[in-house]
């Protein structure tokens, strides 16, 4: 069972979470430039790396709030967590 | 038939005078009633290997990284189909210890696109004659499986998915609810469920098979016929020459091929990387457990749309049961408990009477799940790399059509009619094949 802390709300368990993707992902743009393969990269290519990622959680049930977690998909620890609006410097994987 | 010493002496006899010809298979030891008599009467302690755990060779014409299903059925197609023998397979662990030997081990073909249904009914058809090509008993055993639907909405999902079925040539039939009772007398009779049984879709060509057997089956089968399957071997990178791979760096040293497909599931993220490109794919963890034996008494695959739970009754005797993704990416091959809790829920919603069964082993293994839950077979942006991934939740029953295509494409480079559509382009053309549904991969 996932423990991760919310920034808002504190220590909670896996359930109140819901996982948001890799960050960071930036939207190419504008529309009408960009091709159709930089559009699938965007949508559908991924790291998806084994090892240490940022990532985005929802507190779903709790706050509703996006916020960052660094955690390690081959053991499941997790390091860090920030809010959307602090520097990702401070949390590299 | 010879006795394992004469053999071995002749096949060392026949490498000194075919090197030239590099004709390197061996007799393939046949299982029998005869054979297991003759071996009785030395305690079955003289029964040779079934397959050679040979020092990887410096080069070969084909490379396969990953010995699970998919990369042995692959290597055996190669060499049976196409001819090409001189192929490694690597892989760095034990073969079909990856999830291969971790699934539910259940075959069917009723998916929804044409494109699924031809190629995964393939496959269901290369299962049905596996044990006699092979000459090794996968213990396929076709009981049917039955979806059944909980809701109106469900009901209409099922009865478009049969219409498909039907039009594809694939079988699958309706059921309504009495038809339903009638077939498995087992599920929630109760009027209060949660969810009430309102009908069902059977496939009765579907079924299980012995997931540990399909993995040995191929390995024999392609390891007689000269295939080197090397354990035990991690590639680490890979080699370049003239923006073309062209072999790999290993922990047990290089090894160089002009074609090397990867067929590593979860993995592929991971060997793409090495390789500098990426794939559309997140890895998840896909949990399954077995309660203790009981007897007979569920005479065939049962899945819930209103859960996502699914399960069957192995020939020991334990249930085998799994349903949804962990959905957060995972390398771990464990999962975690709420999923685990959710997925037992889905059991007893559908059968009350299992709530005293206990459960004895639960594990995970790391799927490649893709966006519209399709497979790609295709080859890599980088030349010299093929892929062979995207499985998602349901590589087992694909296992003889995955490596049936992938062989041919790795052979002549280009893709099997059965396979044109699981390429890696349709992610950019939008040319996406959405089996959500038949798929059954929540994500």
């Amino acid at each position: 069972m996932l423990h991760i802390r919310c920034p808002w709300c504190g220590d909670r368990a896996e359930p109140e979470f819901r996982w948001g993707g890799e960050v960071p992902l930036a939207r190419p743009g504008p529309p009408e430039r960009v091709s159709d393969q930089a559009w699938a990269e965007y949508l559908f290519f991924r790291n998806n790396p084994k090892g240490w990622v940022r990532e985005r959680w929802l507190h779903a049930l709790g706050c509703r709030q996006w916020f960052i977690v660094v955690r390690n998909t081959a053991t499941h620890e997790i390091r860090a967590t920030c809010r959307l609006t602090d520097p990702l410097a401070q949390v590299e994987p | 038939m010879r006795s394992p010493s004469c053999q071995s002496h002749a096949t060392r006899i026949c490498d000194l005078y075919s090197v030239s010809t590099r004709k390197r298979t061996r007799t393939l030891v046949r299982f029998s009633a005869f054979a297991l008599a003759r071996n009785a009467v030395s305690f079955h302690e003289n029964w040779p290997q079934l397959w050679r755990s040979p020092a990887p060779q410096s080069h070969y014409d084909v490379l396969i990284v990953g010995a699970g299903g998919h990369g042995l059925a692959t290597a055996y197609y190669l060499a049976k189909e196409h001819g090409i023998s001189k192929v490694a397979v690597l892989e760095k662990g034990w073969l079909g210890g990856g999830n291969t030997g971790r699934n539910t081990s259940v075959v069917r073909s009723n998916y929804f696109y044409p494109e699924s249904a031809h190629f995964y009914d393939f496959s269901l058809r290369l299962y049905e004659g596996l044990a006699r090509e092979l000459g090794f008993n996968v213990m396929l055993s076709q009981r049917g499986i039955l979806t059944t639907a909980h809701s109106a909405h469900q009901l209409e999902l099922l009865a478009r998915w049969a219409n498909a079925l039907q039009l594809n040539g694939v079988d699958g039939e309706l059921l309504d609810v009495a038809e339903v009772r009638e077939w498995l007398p087992l599920l929630n009779p109760s009027s209060s469920a949660r969810y009430p049984v309102r009908g069902g879709l059977l496939q009765r060509r579907g079924g299980i098979a012995r997931h540990d057997a399909v993995a040995w089956g191929y390995a024999r089968a392609a390891d007689a016929r000269g295939v080197d399957i090397i354990q035990g071997c991690e590639v680490l990178g890979f080699i370049r020459a003239g923006g073309q791979v062209v072999g790999v760096e290993t922990t047990r040293g290089r090894i160089d091929a002009p074609k090397i497909g990867l067929c590593v599931a979860g993995h592929s993220s991971v060997l793409a990387a090495q390789a500098g490109f990426r794939l559309p794919i997140t890895s998840y963890a896909l949990q399954a457990f077995v309660t203790e034996p009981v007897k007979p008494i569920l005479h065939c695959v049962a899945l819930s749309l209103a859960t996502g739970t699914y399960l069957s009754q192995s020939d020991k005797g334990e249930l085998v049961v799994g349903g949804g993704l962990d959905l957060y990416p995972s390398y771990a091959q464990r999962g975690n408990l709420p999923t685990l809790q959710s997925v037992v829920a889905g059991l007893l919603e559908l059968f009350p009477c299992f709530s005293r069964l206990r459960l004895l082993r639960q594990w995970a293994g790391t799927v490649d799940v893709v966006h519209d839950s399709t497979p790609i077979i295709d080859k890599a942006p980088v030349p010299g790399l093929y892929v062979n991934c995207g499985w998602g939740t349901g590589g087992f029953k694909a296992i003889p059509g995955g490596g049936f295509v992938f062989a041919h494409l790795l052979a002549t480079d280009r893709p099997h009619p059965l396979a044109e559509g699981f390429s890696l382009r349709r992610f950019a053309t939008g040319a996406l094949i959405d089996e959500a549904a038949a798929a059954g991969i929540s994500h």
